[in-house]
């Protein structure tokens, strides 16, 4: 089992890049029990689409993350910005389509003051797929790239493994294939805008209603042939819980303003979050820290 | 010869899809016939009348879809003429009975490890309530009873569709518009799915199995930015 184990050196500089150990464990775990394929991964859950209209191109995002069966965060935001008229819309590992588009949003950025033109939409797609190949799929991101350059608008899927594909309409994630039902049934050539912005709202809501990995609202972001942008966050909202929690109803006993309890006086000196409360250091004895048992 | 059981599915059928509409209920399945990644027959349909009463339909293992309708055909046929009833009352097997039944069978089957790898939809009249009747019964005895159900791939691409565009008043028309409009997109989606479909009706005057035909698909792949190339220079190079 010496293969499994390394001596860590703590003076050594911490190894750049992707640490590739876990492929060691993982040929042992297929060679133990006798079993022939790995744990699989859980695929994490969301809805994402885009697809071209007339005057440009819209993208949809819901706004569930999870861990495992839980809902870790109830209102995130799947709709990245990359560029003035370029948005990208990530499902996966969230740490990883957030980090990715960061990444080649600044890219895209410093090749801008280089070249003092808008960035184009092929650029971004392949900065994207260029470095997830680079690292065969470990990097979970598949994205729906969309926006509008010289070349007209576009979007594109790309996905963890580094192959892209430019289509008028596409989804990703665990809900695409509800999403996607909705566009097979419903997406013709050169929507406008009304229709098109309904189109990718009643998709998302497929996959927030069918799909257990998505949920919450809808984020859309238009991004049109003129260069305007319009980012609707929340622009749909069909899991209010507000006015459920309200007709809640809450004991008054358990509601408890300041001042509701009685006191004989008011001995207690509030400190405000930026004068301190009186004691300085001066006023502390410094000692030695006893080291040794007396 | 030691025991054999069923450990996966070798022919098979896909989704199986259907809904309940104001005045009956409706289902639909494709002809395809698959081998694995084969096409193996493009018209074999998977839609059953027992009886004038109840309709069948299933994906899955088609041998074992082929043994269950034979098995169920006998029951029904044994109920209206050989039951010490029939020679008294005029009786017919209740779809619900029948659902029942294959509950039965199926969750027997799965506790002795050798299933009926199908998922099975059985639609008819419900005589006593007045109402259609539409359920299903899963590979491990599972019984579902809904307004819509689907099998297999059509629980991800077609429920969706369903579920947003059903309503409990939906009439005749209203309804297979709806089941075709699902099954095009099956078609699409579905790597197991044939533009061939077959359509199956129950009423409280009967039923009827409609013969395969072709789901119009020839605005499919037309759309300009679907034909126009993308990797021209003019453009942006495509991927």
């Amino acid at each position: 089992m010496s293969e499994l184990t390394r001596n860590i050196d703590i003076g050594a500089p911490a190894p750049s890049g992707f640490s590739f150990e876990n492929t060691l464990r993982n040929q042992y775990m297929l060679s133990m029990k006798g079993s022939d394929t790995l744990p699989t991964p859980k695929k994490t859950g969301t809805t994402i689409v885009g697809l071209v209209y007339k005057d440009g191109v819209v993208l949809g995002a819901d706004t569930r993350a999870t861990s495992g069966s839980e809902v870790a965060e109830k209102n995130c935001e799947k709709i990245h910005y990359l560029a003035p008229n370029m948005y990208c819309c990530g499902a996966g590992t969230a740490a990883d389509t957030e980090m990715i588009t960061q990444l080649i949003s600044s890219q895209l950025e410093l090749l801008r003051m280089n070249t003092h033109s808008t960035s184009r939409v092929v650029t971004a797609c392949t900065l994207l797929k260029r470095r997830l190949f680079q690292y065969q799929g470990h990097i979970s991101a598949a994205l729906v790239l969309g926006g509008c350059d010289i070349n007209g608008p576009a979007v594109y899927q790309i996905h963890p493994h580094g192959s892209t594909a430019k289509l008028s309409y596409t989804t990703m994630g665990s809900g695409s294939l509800a999403a996607m039902a909705v566009f097979e049934s419903s997406w013709r050539e050169d929507l406008e805008e009304a229709e098109a912005v309904k189109l990718v709202q009643r998709a998302i809501c497929a996959g927030i209603f069918n799909d257990l990995g998505s949920g919450s609202n809808c984020d859309v972001c238009i991004i049109r042939k003129d260069q305007s942008v319009d980012h609707r966050r929340n622009e749909v909202k069909p899991n209010e819980v507000g006015p459920l929690r309200e007709k809640v109803h809450h004991s008054s006993l358990l509601t408890m303003t300041p001042g509701i309890t009685p006191t004989l006086g008011n001995p207690v000196v509030r400190s405000h979050p930026t004068q301190p409360i009186g004691i300085g250091l001066a006023d502390v004895e410094v000692t030695a820290m006893e080291v040794e048992a007396s | 010869m030691s025991k054999q059981r069923t450990t996966q599915p070798i022919t098979t059928g896909t989704s199986v899809i259907g809904l309940v509409y104001d005045g009956g209920v409706m289902i639909a399945a494709d002809t395809l016939l698959s081998y694995g990644s084969m096409a193996k027959s493009f018209n074999t349909p998977r839609l059953y009348n027992i009886e004038d009463r109840i309709l069948l339909g299933a994906s899955g293992e088609y041998s074992d879809l082929q043994e269950i309708v034979a098995k169920v055909k006998a029951l029904a046929l044994q109920e209206t003429t050989n039951s010490m009833e029939s020679i008294y009352v005029d009786r017919k097997l209740p779809a619900k009975s029948l659902w029942n039944y294959l509950r039965a069978v199926m969750y027997q089957k799965r506790s002795k490890m050798n299933p009926y790898w199908n998922d099975v939809v059985v639609a008819g009249w419900d005589d006593q309530a007045d109402k259609p009747f539409l359920g299903t019964v899963d590979k491990l005895g599972t019984t579902l009873q809904e307004n819509l159900v689907a099998t297999g791939f059509g629980g991800y691409l077609a429920m969706p569709l369903l579920r947003e565009k059903w309503r409990n008043d939906l009439s005749e028309g209203e309804a297979r518009a709806l089941l075709e409009d699902a099954m095009k997109v099956l078609f699409y989606r579905d790597c197991r799915a044939s533009a061939r479909i077959q359509l199956a009706k129950c009423t409280s005057d009967g039923c009827i199995v409609s013969e395969p035909y072709e789901l119009d698909h020839s605005n499919g792949w037309n759309a300009p930015s679907m034909i126009r190339a993308a990797g021209d220079l003019d453009g942006d190079g495509g991927w």
